[in-house]
């Protein structure tokens, strides 16, 4: 579990994020919904501690990461896995080098048994037989997929995605949606996803908080979020014509009832 | 006011950078990587440019001592001098602004934009650390070996020249590289290579590593890490003069 209690953030004289709280719940996958440039990323950035925030504080299971010494938050941050939104795979490391590096860096395992682990990571994301490939030789899809297993090589107990399917075809988009869900449940583990779309939301939104320009709107699950009386999430939510169709129709089926 | 900002954030970088490093085994691997990078890739260059330049010294020394006078070796003299003192020191390290300072603040400014450098931070890696420190290492050892391969190269340019024009004869040019040397100089040329290598290095680091924003910037990033280090350089270049060789 992740609470977020009174966080604020500015940079220079822009408020970006404007005293947001929420508590994002373990073994979930918990969305954070809005249109670009709400905050989402400087939220999930502020959260995992790559933003400094300016006032409030963060709790990773009860334990408060903001008033943590550096040596403190290095520990908890060793929970953490993280796929941020173009991936940010090492270019200069092959596929396999890029999932062993947190196993390299911070375990005591013997070569045989990071090369297991690495195997085990990819063939969870269906990516095996790429071992030797540079980032820069796969598509973006294949790219966040290997992302996903650099991120859960450590075991995390939080896991934060960054857009995860921006710029992927619908069903890849999805597959990656309904592989970052499947880990979160299999692991039990608490996971923040960003994301401005909305299949995503009604695909795996266990737990859904939108923020408009800084401030958090709304928050509910996915069941809710159709028939939410929130004018700005109203506008998100229905912001295509296919979406507005759908709500049309489900209208004049409520009236006809 | 930018100036002491710049400086400030220069330095809290190079503090992070010397942080005790969280596993050697990693950072040999990194060093290597960094010794083919910056130093290998840049044997060519060197070499090219270190022979062109020990002929046209050559050359124009002839030019410059016209009076029979005197004695011809004083042209193995001049070469030799001059390559020592300033060019396969400071002008080679200004080429290697050129060529291994954009590198550095490129890779660093794209890695940075495209979150790498968040995705070390955020795993707990000292990431300044772990991608600086092999860089300053690797260029703080290849660059005077690059001034000494310089040496060799541009000398033996000029002794190409004494070979098929009538500037001096072969053995007076030889006479003249080894006639009074102080092997001072020497050490001078390697002493102040190890200095810009660490000038270069770090600066375009900097500017690479807090580059923001869109692949252009980081474009104009490593065009302010060549000028910046440059500068840098040519003041300190200077100063050492001054100060080490008396
Ligand atoms: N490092 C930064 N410095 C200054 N402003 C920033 C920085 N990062 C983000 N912002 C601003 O914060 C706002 C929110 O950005 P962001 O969180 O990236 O939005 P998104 O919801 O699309 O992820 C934007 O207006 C952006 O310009
Ligand atoms: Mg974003």
């Amino acid at each position: 579990m992740i609470e977020v209690n009174n966080i604020s953030k500015s940079f220079g004289d822009r408020l970006v994020l404007d005293d947001i709280s929420i508590v994002f719940e373990k073994g979930k996958t918990n969305l954070i919904i809005g249109k670009s440039g709400s905050g989402k990323t400087v939220l999930l950035k502020s959260i995992v501690g790559l933003h400094e925030v300016d006032e409030g504080s963060i709790l990773f299971d009860d334990r408060d990461f903001t008033s943590m010494s550096f040596k403190q938050k290095k520990q908890v941050r060793k929970e953490f896995g993280m796929l941020f939104q173009g991936a940010a795979l090492f270019d200069s490391f092959t596929v396999e080098e890029n999932v062993r590096f947190p196993l390299d860096m911070f375990t005591q395992m013997s070569y045989e048994e990071k090369i297991d682990r690495t195997d085990f990571c990819l063939q969870r994301v269906d990516m095996s037989n790429v071992n030797k490939l540079f980032p820069a030789e796969l598509s973006g899809g294949m790219r966040k997929r290997v992302g996903i297993a650099r991120a859960i090589a450590l075991n995390p107990r939080y896991l934060f995605c960054d857009e995860p399917n921006s710029g992927l075809d619908p069903q890849t988009a999805i597959r990656i949606d309904k592989l970052i869900q499947e880990i979160t449940t299999e692991f039990n583990i608490t996971t923040i996803v960003n994301t401005h779309d909305m299949n995503s939301v009604m695909e795996i939104g266990d737990k859904v908080v939108f923020i408009y320009e800084g401030i958090k709107c709304w928050e509910g699950t996915r069941d809710d979020i159709l028939s939410a009386e929130n004018q700005y999430l109203n506008d998100f939510v229905f912001a295509t014509n296919l979406a507005k169709t759908v709500k049309l129709i489900q209208n004049d089926k409520g009236a006809k009832d | 006011m930018r100036l002491l900002y710049h400086l400030g954030r220069y330095y809290i970088l190079i503090s992070k950078v010397f942080a005790r490093p969280e596993r050697s085994g990693m950072y040999y691997r990194q060093i290597m990587r960094e010794l083919e990078l910056q130093g290998i890739n840049s044997i060519g260059i060197v070499v090219i440019i270190s022979i062109f330049v020990g002929a046209v010294i050559t050359i124009q020394t002839d030019y410059n001592i016209e009076s029979p006078l005197l004695p011809r070796y004083l042209i193995g003299v001049g070469v030799r001098d001059m390559l020592l003192l300033e060019f396969s020191s400071t002008m080679v390290a200004l080429i290697l602004a050129g060529k291994v300072g954009s590198s550095i603040a490129s890779e660093l400014g794209t890695m940075r934009i495209t979150e790498q450098i968040d995705a070390l931070e955020i795993m707990g890696v000292n990431s300044a650390s772990f991608l600086i420190l092999p860089k300053i290492i690797s260029t703080m050892f290849f660059f005077p070996l690059l001034t000494i391969l310089s040496l060799i190269v541009g000398m033996s340019g000029g002794y190409v020249v004494a070979l098929i024009t009538d500037v001096s004869s072969p053995q007076e040019f030889v006479y003249g590289l080894q006639y009074v040397f102080y092997p001072y100089y020497f050490t001078y040329a390697l002493k102040k290579m190890i200095v810009f290598a660490f000038i270069i290095t770090t600066i375009s680091a900097y500017h690479g590593y807090y580059a923001e924003g869109s692949s252009l910037e980081v474009g104009k990033s490593s065009t302010r890490a060549v000028v910046h280090s440059s500068i840098v350089m040519l003041m300190f270049n200077l100063i050492l003069t001054k100060l080490i060789l008396r």
